[in-house]
């Protein structure tokens, strides 16, 4: 666990957020702490500033997605900057245009920044190669979703005053998790200890060697957890494929108040959403004092307006 | 199990207890259904108050056999045989423990089906029970069974019956998924597409008698593939029923390499061979196929040097419905819990064995592959034993029968060593 973090980045290094992998701990910081200011804006009658004026931000999601869209939506739109939306039922990837076809045909109308959601991990890396402007990774495939990861952060640094040596459990479905992957890196960057509780079949090859204790069930998992993050199931994994059934799955590895009660007693419950109550959480929990899962999509957009406006600053300006 | 046993004292006795690689004169002390001494060290303790004091005149005193293998009609198929006539079959031969296959109708994929068999074991057997659950829903193997629910309701392992779980990835995700249990999967290995409608071991005996035939691959195939998988997936795996010697090589190799695996055998495969089907007697018919002698010796002879670890009876009632039809379209299985102790104590007399070893795997090896607490002779061990004569002779008479089913291969057959008294508890289920 690394004691000392530097000191927040004055300047976003880079053209794109295409994953947690490859930031600074100061990065990290920096985009956090601008992000807190902009919690502020976002609470003030007049939200609008003009750091994106006469920008054009092209959400392209091949993936179905309500809050990460609209949150990114928001975010742009606070900062001025023209906001399209484009989601795969509307566009001609259905038509099998490729996506290098895609990208060359949004190239062309000359867009500033591209946010993108696409199912397979890699994508947006792809495309990040293929666009002259700034792409920023909504999530793609199992692999990254970078502007969670810092939502996450933020709001948990809001709460627990850092993020250095809390204990932070993450639990669920970890296979097929992109928030999973973002958040293990996000928190050992900041020196957090991260655990991880799932059943084995949805654990990845390797677990052990990417930067979490790996626990075998939810008591020793939660036992001295600061934060427990609560991963989403999907559907077609419930019934027999990764877990045999939903009522096994809530028995062993849903959040209830018994389980909860191993983790320290102020601990906060997390849920990057959409959530399956009665599946890998107790409605009692998500609902309860300890949840910050409303709270996450506040951050959401404060997070995303951060990492627009530091992007903001590599764009050309003539 | 109203009334608690009276206290029971076995003097003149050869005591064995594989677990302790004890074959030595003694005695055994039981009370209150659990053993207080056994071997040298009990003889002249005394017997507690009230005891009965059973003169076993020279007879071996072991822990009564557990049969890993067994499957009963109940529910669905009473007519075949019940839990209580199972039972009555099973105390005959010595067996105190059934461990019941999952292949009933419905099939035992749900917790309060593992209630249900507990209960009824409770009310109408004569022995313990220890039901196996589906290890996929329905045995389809294709989506897993609720292994954590199955088994805080009471199954000991997870099986899927006669039917290979065929989807190699799927069989991996069912080790993975039971080792977050420390849940054993028990598995038959039998590649089915390989061996297709072969009734019979692949060769010359077959291919006279025009029988479809399935090759020993197709059970090697499938052990080495789970032996595979048992080693990405660190989980704890017991091959069911193996019949070839290069499965045992296998399994031999697997556990030199520290994996976390066993095997077991039916009672069949160590004392009969193919040429005993003799004028397609469907009676013989059995999955895997009954093999060749050369397969038959290699058996016994990892048996002894303990690559195999488990002998069961793979009791398997059918009635005339299912065995009365030409070789090929009658059923497979043949009962086994009665003739278990006496036909494997013909490896014994033909000097193949040593009675240890032969107990070793009816006992201590099932009951711990199992995390029994029977199955041994220890101070506070449950105490469930079998008397028996080594060497009286007997003939099976299929009038003597217990078993509602009375498809034995061994109708007829002469043995040498016969059990005269079966113990559940401290309690005497047989004679």
């Amino acid at each position: 666990m690394s004691a000392s973090i530097p000191p927040a980045a004055d300047v976003y290094p880079h053209r794109h957020l295409l994953g947690i992998e490859g930031l600074q701990p100061q990065d990290i910081l920096m985009l956090l702490d601008r992000a807190e200011a902009a919690v502020e804006i976002s609470r003030q009658v007049e939200k609008k500033k003009s750091v994106l004026r006469g920008r054009t931000q092209i959400n392209l999601f091949f993936e179905a997605s309500t809050r990460t869209q609209s949150s990114f939506e928001i975010a742009g739109k606070r900062l001025g900057a023209d906001v399209m939306n484009m989601s795969v039922s509307s566009s001609s990837v259905k038509k099998g245009e490729t996506l290098i076809d895609t990208a060359a045909t949004l190239n062309a109308m000359h867009p500033d920044i591209i946010v993108v959601r696409h199912h397979a991990a890699g994508a947006v890396h792809l495309l990040a190669q293929k666009v002259g402007c700034s792409v920023i990774n909504a999530g793609d495939g199992a692999h990254e979703h970078p502007t969670q990861a810092l939502l996450d952060a933020l709001t948990i640094r809001r709460h627990k005053g850092k993020i250095a040596r809390l204990t932070v459990t993450i639990c669920g479905d970890i296979l097929h998790s992109r928030v999973a992957r973002s958040n293990i890196i996000l928190l050992n960057a900041l020196g957090a200890r991260v655990k991880v509780v799932a059943p084995a079949t949805l654990l990845p090859s390797g677990i052990e060697q990417m930067g979490v204790e790996v626990c075998r069930d939810m008591r020793q998992g939660l036992d001295g957890a600061d934060i427990v993050m609560m991963l989403r199931l999907q559907r077609e994994r419930m019934s027999g494929a990764f877990i045999p059934s939903v009522r096994e799955y809530f028995r062993y590895y849903g959040l209830d108040r018994e389980k909860l009660s191993a983790a320290k007693p102020d601990a906060l419950v997390m849920h990057p959403g959409p959530m399956n109550r009665g599946v890998e959480i107790d409605p009692e929990i998500a609902d309860g004092p300890q949840s910050l899962i409303r709270e996450q999509v506040e951050m959401g957009v404060a997070v995303r307006m951060a990492v627009l406006e530091a992007l903001a600053a590599h764009l050309p300006t003539r | 199990m109203a009334t608690p046993a009276t206290p029971l004292v076995l003097t003149n006795a050869r005591v064995i207890d594989p677990a302790r690689d004890l074959d030595a004169p003694g005695a055994v002390i039981v009370e209150d259904g659990v053993i207080r001494a056994a071997g040298p060290e009990a003889i002249n303790q005394g017997a507690p108050d009230g005891a009965r004091v059973l003169d076993v005149a020279g007879a071996v005193v072991a822990p009564g056999l557990i049969d890993m293998g067994v499957t009963v009609g109940e529910p669905g198929g009473e007519h075949r045989e019940t839990l209580a006539s199972a039972s009555q079959a099973a105390a005959a031969g010595g067996v105190t423990t059934m461990v019941t296959s999952p292949q009933t109708e419905p099939v035992i994929d749900d917790p309060a089906l593992v209630d249900f068999i507990l209960r009824r074991a409770r009310d109408t057997a004569c022995v313990r029970v220890h039901p196996m659950a589906a290890l996929t829903k329905g045995l389809h193997g294709t989506e897993m069974s609720e292994m954590g629910l199955l088994q805080e309701a009471g199954a000991v392992a997870f099986a899927n019956g006669h039917r290979s779980v065929t989807h190699s990835g799927i069989m991996r995700r069912l080790l993975t998924y039971a080792r977050d249990f420390d849940a054993l999967v028990v598995h038959h290995t039998e590649d089915p597409d390989l061996a297709g409608d072969g009734v019979l071991n692949e060769g010359l005996i077959a291919s006279w008698k025009g029988l479809p035939a399935s090759p020993r691959e197709a059970e090697i195939i499938m052990m080495e593939r789970d032996l595979r998988l048992a080693a990405l997936t660190r989980g704890r795996y017991h091959a069911q029923l193996i019949s070839c010697a290069d499965s045992t090589r296998a399994m031999a190799r697997a556990k030199n390499d520290g994996l976390d695996v066993t095997c077991g055998i039916s009672i069949n495969h160590l004392t009969l061979n193919e040429n005993d089907i003799g004028p397609y007697r469907t009676f013989f018919k059995m999955s895997p196929p009954l093999r060749s002698e050369e397969e038959r010796q290699a058996m016994v002879s990892s048996l002894a040097d303990g690559t195999i670890d488990v002998i069961t009876s793979n009791h398997d009632p059918q009635d005339v419905e299912t065995k009365r039809h030409p070789f090929a379209e009658a059923a497979d299985g043949a009962i086994g819990l009665e003739t278990l102790l006496s036909a494997g104590l013909r490896l014994v007399h033909s000097g193949d064995l040593s009675l240890t070893r032969l107990l070793a795997a009816m006992t201590c090896n099932p009951a711990r592959r199992l995390g029994l607490a029977s199955g041994r002779l220890a101070a506070g061990a449950p105490a469930d034993l079998v008397v028996f004569d080594p060497d009286r002779p007997w003939i099976l008479e299929k009038s003597e029968i217990h078993s509602r089913s009375k498809n034995t291969p061994f109708e007829g057959a002469r043995f040498s060593g016969k059990v005269l008294h079966t113990i559940v508890a401290g309690r005497e289920v047989s004679p």
